[in-house]
């Protein structure tokens, strides 16, 4: 685009269809994965050797598509893309028009790619995906359960598009909804556009969006702002992180219809600094937005005008919530403040300011395209849309994840995901609870697989979408020790502003730990669960509300357990060391001595063919004996 | 008031009034819900989660931070919120230190009371608390983290209302704590010993620095003559410890304890405050008349010239050169010397902490010898009242020694904001001829906004004044009169907001009216006098013919006069190049600041370097690039042993080290120019 022309609904089109025109020329499209997961399995390293291959095998190489210089037809187009979500098999490299996604793939596997498929057309077998459970190896994404049981809506063109490449973003109905929102709409009918389609923010609260906007707007005019909220903190969580990575554009498309829908001219991306691949995208993007005219004065030829600063986070996960997030931006240490007054009224330096998360603002100009109508057709009737997750824990398939609201907990698990594994995932096992919404949401049990999710089903089972974490246990969990880790979390994470959550959580963190080593008694499990519940009520912000969720939804679906731990002073799964009693079983033990002589601490004694006997007092519980053990004799070591 | 504005709480009406918070409503229906970090004159922050409140219809929210709605219906004590409190309480117990009878805040901490009145009486919690290094470096306050309740009260009173951030939260968690920057001590830092902080500290964990064993020590020393000098504020606030109302003038009893306590003669800062008039209004006449160095700027609040020194250096020579009353007297009972045999201690009790860190200041020494040897604030005397087992309320009066316990009304305005505006303008009515215009005239100086402009004509002289009490309130000030929006010829700033009476070192104040109250007891008290301008005060009259001679003259100017430095930058670490092997080596620290630089700074210390080596004696130096010495005009700095030389070369100080090296005698604090 020149700078300086007026920027209209058909030139962007004009625009999207010359970089169509000059991709079409190509024979082939090679997409490598260049998510965070995949640049860590040697994503790159795979990228610049497909280029040296194939330029070496006398094929044309494009890997920056310029619509207005098309390269000569017959060429092979090779691009890096966001995170395509099957993190756990990355690095992946797809090949197209074929449909072929080749995983785990290797700098030393580039040459047999170039040589089969480039040049024959013909699937490298050994690289592509077994489906375990099918015994059948996947040709693409089509033939994948991972990928057939998901709904990908705000994550579709993450992983297929060149995120540095703002022609290709075009492409694809790239800032039309912006420039609709620009020229065509007013402020009100932009809210009103996004109440109607019933938009809900990803970021753990679910608050309605488009009333949020409408709040902002109805402020008196004057100096506004939009916050876009990418500062994820979830442990295990990187949903944020992959839509800043793989489609930077539709999150800055989403801030330019938030701008002018609440009239701000001045937006702030607030990235998580441990996110570099991100920051650097949404830089990028932000760079060639500007570059093309698409951010700054006189926007699609009217008086507004939108600057977008990226931001990177201080390195809190309490800057996450929107207060502490704001005067982090203003400068300040990141602490929260009570609200009212609320951002939309009172924000970023006093003015009314918007702050969404990415994932809200990247569904924002989609919803634009397709009507606020049709967007309800997705998802459920009070959560319409889809819902990015992070799928991790004791399942076959891990990963980046999007499922309409409405799918049920075993879509997630057992069709997304594959099953409940053990541990090490060398085997099946059942599935004992599924942590949803991060270290401050709730859990979830197998009376709840049919549970259609949304953010009222999971609200009226103590649990929360939260920002979209989601962690499968196995029944060889242990939920108190469960509880204690994601206390910890909290713990270290509170900002220490209010009493609360700064000692309430570590209050709560030493009782659980009386649990865990077995000095509690039913008074420690009645104070912990009053301490709970009055840090949720009490705290100032929500890390302070939610931090009990774990403590409060795992002490009542798993009562049992934690009364074995606190009566019996047992823990069923067996992981809590302190609690352990190891003894031998004397109907399974041949008095071999076997374990004598593997024991370190000399605490096992025993004759030869009588049952040995384990000194409680001198053993260490390190589980050295039970492995030495052919007989399973040993039980309560670790 | 609209029928619909009014509140419900606990079954009862009550009207909203222009009240910020459903807090202050629910306080006006007299029920006192408890806070650590409310406070009506700093931002609410929401912390503390005390003031909690059940609203239908939204749940359980802080008050503090709610704006009432009408109609709202509240409740403040049911079970579930007592429960909460109670368990907010445990959990600040647990992680407290607890020691509470050998606690300085002990009988007078908040935490202490509300555990009484919540009725905690166990702590179900496990114990948390983890020692933490007690902060001593500071000359004004005694910084214990240990003690910290985290409600973040001195860090905004230190950011908000005075405008400065000495301290701060750092780290998070379970780790969190209240810091100087970097983890600095307090000494180190911006602090400019307002104490402010400690008075609103709800715990011990910033207190005054207490001097009384030094007191003691004084008053057990035979050979020494220990003489008190009581400031005007001290008068009004001390018998609030003893259930006197605020405002109440109490100097008989004052004077009777510290003679009963072993004090030789009691004086009246008020009377080197009708000396501090006589001499300030002379100056500000003069620059008036000479039409420079306006506005004046006053001076007899320390942490304000502190203030000035360390952000404002371009604005120190429109500071008054007047030391402050405290100074003034000591320099003054000093200069009179001690009876035969003995020597004198002076004392100064202050509603003030920052008089504390003045006294101690190298120019108010002479000699071995402070002006002002010991300040004690008027917490500490009553600590030392009580220990006497002095009845402060059944004491008979005693009256204040001559010739400095005399002093006029004018003088005693000093303890209030606005009063040292308020006694110039008397004293400058009478030397413009206008005395008889009487004296209601002045007293639009005084009320209790932070900012107040006076425009008044003395005399025909038409002056624009500006009295300011906080240092937020005197930095914005500062900016406008900087930008060139307002002009002003004089301007009387007070850290304390409502000045001295509001000092940190008075008696905490119980209520809002506090200040107030004690402001009104030294206009009562002026009005009870029969002399209102410092001119009419005889025994002053006295002291200028025997000692003094004219007003601004030489003498005055010798005594009561002082100079200030530049302080704009804090103390960087040095950095050693050079380390001697013995262990008497001889320090030589040049400077390497900005200014030092590009005069050259480098290439001298690189030179001096090579000389020492060459020279061999690298063993007996230890040569430190160190950070602004604060002469930058005179640079570069080289500091020999604790001679201090400016402009100077790598040979003059090579020179210096050798002539050092040579005397080996303990140098003193020469400052020579090359």
């Amino acid at each position: 685009m020149t700078t300086g022309t007026v920027i209209t609904q058909e030139s962007l089109t004009k625009e999207g269809l010359a970089y169509q025109s000059a991709a079409g020329g190509a024979e082939r499209r090679l997409i490598i994965c260049a998510g965070t997961g995949c640049v860590a399995g040697g994503a790159l390293e795979v990228y610049s050797e497909f280029v040296r291959a194939i330029s070496a095998a006398g094929i044309d190489v494009v890997t920056e598509l310029r619509p207005e210089a098309p390269p000569l037809p017959g060429f092979v187009h090779v691009s890096r893309s966001g995170c395509q979500g099957f993190c756990q098999m990355g690095p992946l490299a797809t090949v197209l028009p074929d449909g072929i996604l080749y995983t785990r793939v290797k700098k030393g596997d580039v040459a047999e790619i170039v040589e089969s498929t480039l040049k024959h057309g013909k699937a490298v077998e050994r690289l592509l995906y077994v489906d375990k459970s099918a015994k059948r190896s996947c040709r693409g994404i089509a033939e994948i359960p991972f990928y057939q049981a998901q709904h990908r809506f705000v994550l579709k063109e993450c992983g297929v598009i060149d995120p540095d490449s703002l022609p290709e973003y075009l492409a694809k109905e790239g800032y039309q909804a912006a420039c609709r929102a620009y020229t065509r709409m007013t402020p009100q009918s932009i809210c009103a556009e996004i109440d109607k389609a019933g938009l809900r923010g990803r970021g753990g609260g679910g608050f309605p969006t488009g009333r949020k906007w409408e709040a902002a707007r109805a402020q008196p005019a004057g100096t506004k702002y939009v916050i876009c909220n990418g500062d994820e903190g979830d442990p295990g969580a990187f949903m944020d992180r992959s839509v800043m990575e793989g489609n930077p554009h539709s999150v800055i498309e989403g801030m330019m219809i938030a701008a002018r829908g609440v009239g701000a001219s001045e937006g702030f991306v607030y990235v998580r600094a441990e996110y570099p691949l991100a920051v650097r995208r949404v830089r990028k993007a932000v760079e060639d937005a500007k570059r093309a005219g698409l951010l700054g004065q006189n926007l699609f030829g009217t008086n507004f005008s939108l600057d977008i600063t990226v931001m990177e986070g201080a390195g809190a996960f309490v800057c996450g919530e929107e207060t502490a997030l704001i005067a982090s931006i203003e400068g300040k240490r990141g602490m929260p403040a009570p609200k009212p007054p609320f951002p939309a009224q009172s924000g970023l330096w006093g003015k009314p300011t918007v702050i969404n998360n990415v994932e809200t603002l990247a569904s924002v100009p989609r919803i634009l395209n397709m009507g606020a109508e049709s967007f309800r057709t997705l998802g459920s009737r009070t959560s319409p849309g889809t819902k990015t997750f992070a799928l991790t824990g004791h399942v076959v398939n891990t990963g980046l994840i999007e499922v309409a609201f409405g799918a049920t907990l075993r879509d997630i698990v057992f069709g997304v995901g594959g099953g409940v594994t053990t541990d090490d995932g060398s085997a099946m096992s059942e599935m004992k609870a599924v942590q949803i919404g991060g270290p401050s949401g709730g859990c979830l049990v197998p009376d709840h697989l049919d549970l259609s999710l949304d953010f009222d089903s999971l609200r009226g089972i103590g649990a929360m979408v939260g920002s979209g974490g989601l962690v499968v246990m196995n029944r060889d969990t242990c939920m108190v020790s469960m509880a204690r880790f994601f206390m910890q979390f909290t713990q270290n994470e509170s900002c220490g502003k209010c009493v609360l959550c700064r000692e309430g959580t570590k209050q709560m963190l030493a009782l659980l730990d009386d649990i865990i080593e077995g000095r509690a008694t039913l008074g420690t499990l009645d104070l912990l669960e009053k301490l709970a519940r009055t840090v949720q009520k009490g705290s100032l912000c929500g890390l302070g509300k939610t931090a009990p969720n774990p403590v409060l939804s795992m002490t009542r679906l798993f009562r049992e357990e934690y009364l074995a731990h606190v009566v019996e002073k047992r823990c069923p799964a067996g992981r809590c060391k302190a609690l352990l009693r190891p003894h031998v079983i004397p109907a399974k033990c041949k008095g071999c001595g076997v374990c004598i002589k593997a024991c370190p601490t000399s605490a096992i004694r025993g004759e030869k063919r009588q049952v040995h006997v384990i000194d409680e007092t001198l053993c260490t519980k390190c589980g050295a004996c039970a492995k030495a053990c052919r007989l399973g004799a040993i039980e309560g070591v670790a | 008031m609209s029928a619909e504005a009014v509140v419900e709480i606990n079954g009862r009406k009550v009207p909203i009034e222009g009240e910020r918070n459903v807090l202050e409503v629910i306080r006006k229906a007299n029920i006192d819900l408890p806070t650590f970090c409310y406070h009506s004159q700093l931002s609410a922050y929401g912390a503390c989660r005390l003031c909690l409140v059940d609203i239908e219809g939204r749940g359980i929210v802080s008050s503090c931070s709610l704006s009432p709605e009408p109609g709202a219906k509240i409740r403040t004590h049911t079970p579930e919120l007592r429960e909460m409190r109670r368990m907010t309480l445990e959990l600040l117990l647990a992680n407290h230190e607890m020691n509470c009878p050998t606690c300085p805040k002990s009988a007078d901490c908040q935490l202490q009371e509300l555990a009484r009145r919540l009725g905690v009486n166990t702590v179900r919690f496990k114990r948390t608390h983890a020692p933490k290094p007690v902060d001593t470096s500071s000359p004004f306050l005694l910084r214990d983290p240990g003690k910290c309740v985290l409600c973040g009260d001195c860090v905004r009173m230190c950011k908000e209302v005075q405008g400065i951030g000495a301290i701060d939260f750092a780290f998070r968690g379970a780790a969190v704590s209240v810091v100087p920057a970097f983890g600095k001590n307090l000494d180190q830092v911006e602090c400019v010993g307002c104490g402010q902080c400690a008075s609103v500290c709800p715990t011990a964990a910033l207190t005054v620095k207490s001097d009384v064993a030094k007191v003691y020590a004084a008053l057990a020393d035979k050979n020494a003559e220990v003489v008190a000098q009581i400031a005007p504020a001290v008068r009004v606030a001390l018998g609030e410890a003893y259930g006197l109302p605020a405002g109440t003038v109490a100097t008989g009893q004052i004077v009777a304890a510290l003679k009963a306590l072993g004090f030789a003669r009691v004086y009246d800062t008020a009377y080197s405050a009708d000396l501090t008039v006589l001499e300030e209004t002379h100056e500000f006449l003069g620059r008036k008349t000479k039409n420079e160095k306006l506005p004046h700027l006053t001076s007899c609040c320390p942490a304000w010239v502190r203030f000035v020194e360390q952000y404002y250096p371009k604005w120190i020579k429109h500071l008054s050169s007047c030391k402050s009353p405290q100074q003034m007297l000591g320099s003054v009972i000093k200069a009179e010397g001690a009876p035969d045999g003995k020597h004198l201690v002076v004392v100064s009790v202050m509603p003030c902490t920052a008089k504390k860190g003045e006294a101690g200041l190298d120019k108010f020494r002479s000699g071995d010898c402070q002006d002002v040897d010991v300040v004690l604030t008027t917490q500490e005397l009553v600590r030392m009242i009580d220990e006497g087992g002095l009845r402060f309320d059944q004491l008979e009066p005693d009256s204040l020694d001559s010739p400095f316990g005399l002093k006029t009304g004018a003088g005693l305005l000093f303890g209030a904001s606005g009063g040292v505006s308020e006694a110039v303008l008397r004293q400058a009515a009478e030397e413009l001829g206008a005395a008889r215009d009487g004296l209601a005239a002045f007293q639009s100086v005084r009320g209790d906004q932070g900012v107040r402009e006076v425009a008044i004509s003395v005399g025909g002289n038409p002056l624009k004044l500006a009295v300011v009490s906080g240092l937020a309130n005197a930095k914005a000030l500062l900016a406008r009169v900087e930008s060139g929006a307002v002009e002003y010829d004089l301007i009387e700033v007070m850290a304390c907001p409502g000045g001295c009476v509001n000092g940190a070192g008075n008696p905490v104040r119980k209520n809002k009216d506090t200040i107030a109250a004690r402001a009104k007891g030294l206009y009562h008290a002026d009005k009870m006098l029969d002399l209102h301008r410092s001119s009419e005060n005889h025994e002053v009259k006295t002291y200028y013919e025997r000692v003094l001679g004219d007003v601004g003259g030489k003498k005055a100017h010798a005594l009561l006069h002082t100079t200030y430095q530049s302080r704009a930058r804090i103390d960087g670490a040095a950095l050693k190049l050079v380390e001697g092997s013995q262990p008497a080596a001889l320090a030589v620290t040049v400077c390497v600041g900005t200014s030092c630089h590009v005069r050259g700074a480098q290439t001298l210390l690189r030179k001096l370097i090579t000389q020492v080596e060459t020279a061999g004696i690298a063993d007996t130096v230890d040569i430190q690039a160190s950070f602004c010495h604060e002469a930058c005009d005179q640079g570069p700095t080289v500091v020999v042993g604790g001679t201090t030389l400016h402009r100077t070369t790598a040979d003059q100080a090579f020179a210096a080290v050798l002539a050092a090296l040579q005397t080996k005698a303990a140098p003193d604090d020469r400052v020579l120019h090359g």
